[in-house]
């Protein structure tokens, strides 16, 4: 598990300043590390109390319940970074899927081709998007919230609004003659041998990759750097010679793509363009990024925060639904820990933050 | 007549105010009587602000005390203060007024919470009154059109009309006519020349030599939150009200002018605008040139135009014989013109890095070879600067914000010193800053000047003493004075800062 081990994000981990009294240490290290600490006393919970939570193939399962919202949390952290926000991930992966679909079903294309289309189609959402909140001063929620209602509505025309699947009938009354093809469904049912057979699918290991990408992205290269100069004074950044506007729409190419990666991953899992799929994906993918904020005090969106925060959700599920909770409690539960986790980022950090001074 | 004067005196006593360590008001004391028209004059963080927040019921004074008609004044909130018959036209335009609403509503808006006021709106009515209103101001508007629609102009005088429908007994204006045209200001000093009759007491803060000429009946001037001059005796002293305000306790720090070097910046019949004159400049190599003047005067605007936000309206530059047009601040870095903005909070700090990533910023590229970050080479240049601008800080790591104000701008103008830049601009560079960050400062920008040329603009005219090898004064969106910083002549720098003798090459506001 890469994830775990990674080194922390270099922006949060310095050493504390010499004047800070015990107080203020417990405090600060408890900001730092009680997520994680928390993160760690669930699993030592859970593994003592159900049965068969401890374990490569439960710990799998974790991850793959929580790969494609992970990987959509990981895109719209980008937009966070650069203080803008992105809803319109949601209805950018249940478009993919669609998009997908149709590609192989109804126009009888390869894999390859309709990987391809959803790659792109993810991009020109993106760009869109970014114009018009960088060119025509749309307001980011308001503007990706308006591209959420119009893929909503657009991914179900092609079809009057029905699901695809092989050998379906077609609007004009043919039937489609196309299937998923298995290369395609490979991306979502194949699974790695590692130490035990079987036992690591393609999304999680996606989801480890792009997590990567972004992290090393966002903390080790320029252009993350600037991404959260951007994200903290706009103007400043702006008068330091940095084409804000080219960031900014970067920013939500980048969610555009990694949600449409998740989409693609979703309709192979799946093997059929659901109409109804992916309702859950939006809220739980912006909770993830929002937890990520009180992983190790960094009080700001992080890659690390995130895949971490899309872990602790899925963790919890996991160990609550083997000790027999029933499922409707599940919503419950994640806002929960969200508005915890909300409480850790601003209430502590800004007293800490106030008790610097 | 003299008996109505009297009524409508307000006397600020001994007024202190500190926020945190910084004190922004050291005991005040200002009469304000009736029937005539009090220009305040200060520079930027004299207090003007702070003083007008007190008598207004924003900010409580932390000792002294204010008389209203020699009843004692203690302003508990906007509103008290209001009743008390003490009213305000704040500079910022937009909270004067409501932009959604038609101007009608904006003209009785302080009706509808008046006790009394009924739970229905009588439109019929509401349009009467505000007709009414408008009409005593001799105020000519379709009280039906919606604010938004409206010029910044009309705002302002609507937010006037507002102040006035209250019958004030005292009436601040805080800078009203930085956004008139002199026909809008002309009618607004009518409409003064008015109120004035009836009684009220007037305080106008302003830094318009033109409108002050106009309209003043006597004059304080405020500097670093104290009184440093009234003038009252026709004929007014003007040229005396702006020595008080911006100061001239020759400065310690003896300038020696070096040979300066060819001509590296070279503006020809620039014009800032197309109302203002033609101005042409060449600033040489190892030279520094203290660009000075009033609020309004111009500076921003031609920083800007240096730095690639705005375009001028007409003229050529040169830089190093080359025609220099830059489009953006990333293209006049590329060509290496460097810009320290002022107001650092807003233009310059980013709060959440630490000092190490907030000078590194506009050099990143620098720092990352194949776009990876090299934190020690960060470090390296950050450290350089702490030791060159001396630095209060435990290390480059500490964050931004743990720094004090003098120690934040030293952060911002060693961003822009780390490298090396044929034309460096620095606007503001004391702002919030205090003597010895300020000589710090002034220290390293002359130390270090050899190399390229550095105009740095300031508005008090010690700093431009401290700093510069030559002295520029800009008035009215262009240059009306040139002066060697070795002998130079006081007076007439500060007739020139304060317009008195553009007035022949302007046209004043008549």
């Amino acid at each position: 598990m890469t994830t775990d081990t990674r080194p922390s994000d270099s922006g949060t981990t310095r050493p504390l300043p010499p004047s800070m009294d015990r107080g203020q240490m417990l405090m600060s290290l408890g900001i730092r590390y009680g997520f994680l600490c928390l993160l760690l006393g669930l699993i030592v919970f859970f593994s003592l109390t159900t049965n068969g939570f401890a374990g490569a193939r439960s710990a799998v399962f974790v991850f793959q319940s929580v790969a494609i919202t992970g990987i959509l949390a990981l895109g719209v952290t980008c937009t966070l970074v650069v203080g803008g926000f992105d809803l319109s991930i949601g209805s950018v992966a249940t478009s993919a899927l669609m998009l997908s679909a149709y590609v192989m079903v109804v126009m009888e294309q390869s894999a390859f081709v309709a990987v391809l289309a959803c790659l792109v189609m993810g991009a020109l959402v993106g760009f869109i998007n970014g114009l018009l909140i960088v060119k025509m001063r749309v307001p980011d929620l308001l503007a990706t919230l308006g591209m959420m209602f119009l893929l909503i509505g657009l991914q179900r025309i092609p079809t009057e609004g029905r699901s695809i699947s092989a050998g379906m009938t077609l609007p004009g009354g043919e039937t489609a003659e196309g299937t998923f093809s298995n290369a395609f469904l490979w991306l979502g049912r194949h699974r790695f041998d590692f130490v035990l057979e079987d036992l690591i699918p393609v999304p999680v290991v996606v989801f480890l990759i792009v997590g990567v990408l972004v992290w090393v992205f966002l903390e080790l290269t320029r252009h993350g750097r600037l991404m959260y100069a951007i994200g903290s004074n706009e103007r400043a950044t702006a008068l330091a010679g940095t084409n804000v506007n080219r960031y900014k729409i970067a920013a939500y190419m980048i969610s555009g793509v990694l949600a449409s990666i998740g989409g693609i991953l979703l309709a192979a899992r799946l093997g059929r363009g659901d109409i109804a799929s992916g309702n859950n994906l939006l809220l739980d993918s912006v909770a993830a990024a929002l937890i990520g904020f009180a992983v190790l005090g960094a009080a700001k969106p992080n890659a690390f925060g995130t895949a971490i925060g899309a872990l602790f959700v899925g963790i919890l599920l996991q160990g609550l639904t083997m000790m027999n909770a029933p499922y409707y409690t599940q919503d419950f539960v994640k806002g929960a820990v969200l508005v915890v986790a909300l409480v850790f980022t601003f209430a502590l950090s800004a007293r800490k933050r106030g008790g610097g001074h | 007549m003299a008996e109505l004067k009297h009524r409508n005196q307000c006397r600020i006593v001994g007024i202190e105010k500190a926020f945190g360590p910084n004190r922004v008001l050291r005991g005040i004391d200002l009469a304000i009587p009736g029937g005539q028209i009090t220009v305040l004059m200060g520079a930027n963080g004299a207090g003007k602000s702070t003083l007008v927040k007190i008598l207004c019921g924003v900010h409580t004074a932390d000792a002294g005390h204010i008389e209203l008609s020699d009843e004692p004044f203690v302003p508990t909130s906007p509103a008290h203060a209001i009743e008390a018959g003490v009213v305000t036209v704040h500079q910022s335009i937009n909270d004067g007024v409501i932009p959604d609403l038609d101007v009608s509503s904006n003209l009785m808006l302080d009706g509808l919470n008046a006790p009394g006021a009924g739970f229905f709106i009588r439109e019929a009515g509401l349009r009467k009154n505000a007709r009414r209103i408008a009409s005593t101001m001799g105020f000519d508007i379709d009280v039906r059109a919606p604010v938004a629609d409206l010029g910044v102009a009309e705002r302002q005088l609507i937010a006037i009309a507002r102040a006035m429908a209250k019958e004030p007994k005292v009436l601040i204006l805080d800078e009203p006519t930085s956004s008139l045209s002199a026909a809008e200001a002309e009618r607004l000093f009518r409409l003064l020349d008015n109120l004035r009759e009836t009684g009220v007491a007037i305080l106008y803060i302003s830094h318009r030599m033109s409108d002050i000429r106009r309209i003043a009946d006597r004059i304080v001037s405020m500097r670093d939150g104290q009184i440093t001059g009234t003038f009252e005796d026709a004929p007014l002293d003007y040229e005396g009200a702006v020595t008080a305000m911006l100061g001239h306790a020759m400065t310690q720090v003896d300038i020696n002018v070096p040979e300066r070097g060819e001509p590296v910046l070279v503006l020809d019949q620039v014009q800032l605008s197309a109302q203002a004159a033609p101005m042409s400049l060449t600033v040489h190599r190892n030279e520094v040139v203290a660009i000075t003047g009033l609020l309004g005067s111009g500076k921003t605007q031609l920083a800007s135009v240096l730095f690639g936000i705005a375009q001028p309206h007409a003229g050529t530059i040169k830089l190093d014989g080359e025609t220099y047009q830059p489009a953006s601040p990333e293209d006049a870095i590329r060509t290496g013109v460097f810009l320290c903005p002022k107001d650092r909070a807003s233009n310059g700090l980013v709060p959440d890095f630490d000092i190490a990533q907030n000078m590194s910023l506009p050099f990143l590229k620098r720092h990352s070879p194949l776009s990876f970050l090299n934190g020690g080479s960060e470090r390296r240049t950050a450290k350089r600067m702490i030791d060159q601008l001396g630095v209060v800080c435990q290390s480059s790591e500490d964050e931004i914000g743990t720094l004090s104000g003098g120690n934040q701008q030293k952060v911002m103008v060693g961003r822009w010193m780390a490298e090396a830049c044929r034309l460096l601009v620095l606007d503001e560079p004391f702002q919030g800053v205090d003597i010895r960050a300020r000589r710090d400062i002034g220290r390293t920008i002359r130390a270090t000047a050899s190399k390229r040329a550095t105009i740095v603009f300031v508005a008090e005219l010690d700093e431009a003493l401290e700093i510069a090898d030559r002295i520029v004064v800009m008035s009215e969106e262009t240059i009306v004075g040139e002066h060697r910083n070795d002998d130079v002549d006081l007076n007439t720098i500060l007739a020139q800062v304060s317009g008195a003798t553009s007035a022949s090459a302007s046209p004043d506001r008549h």
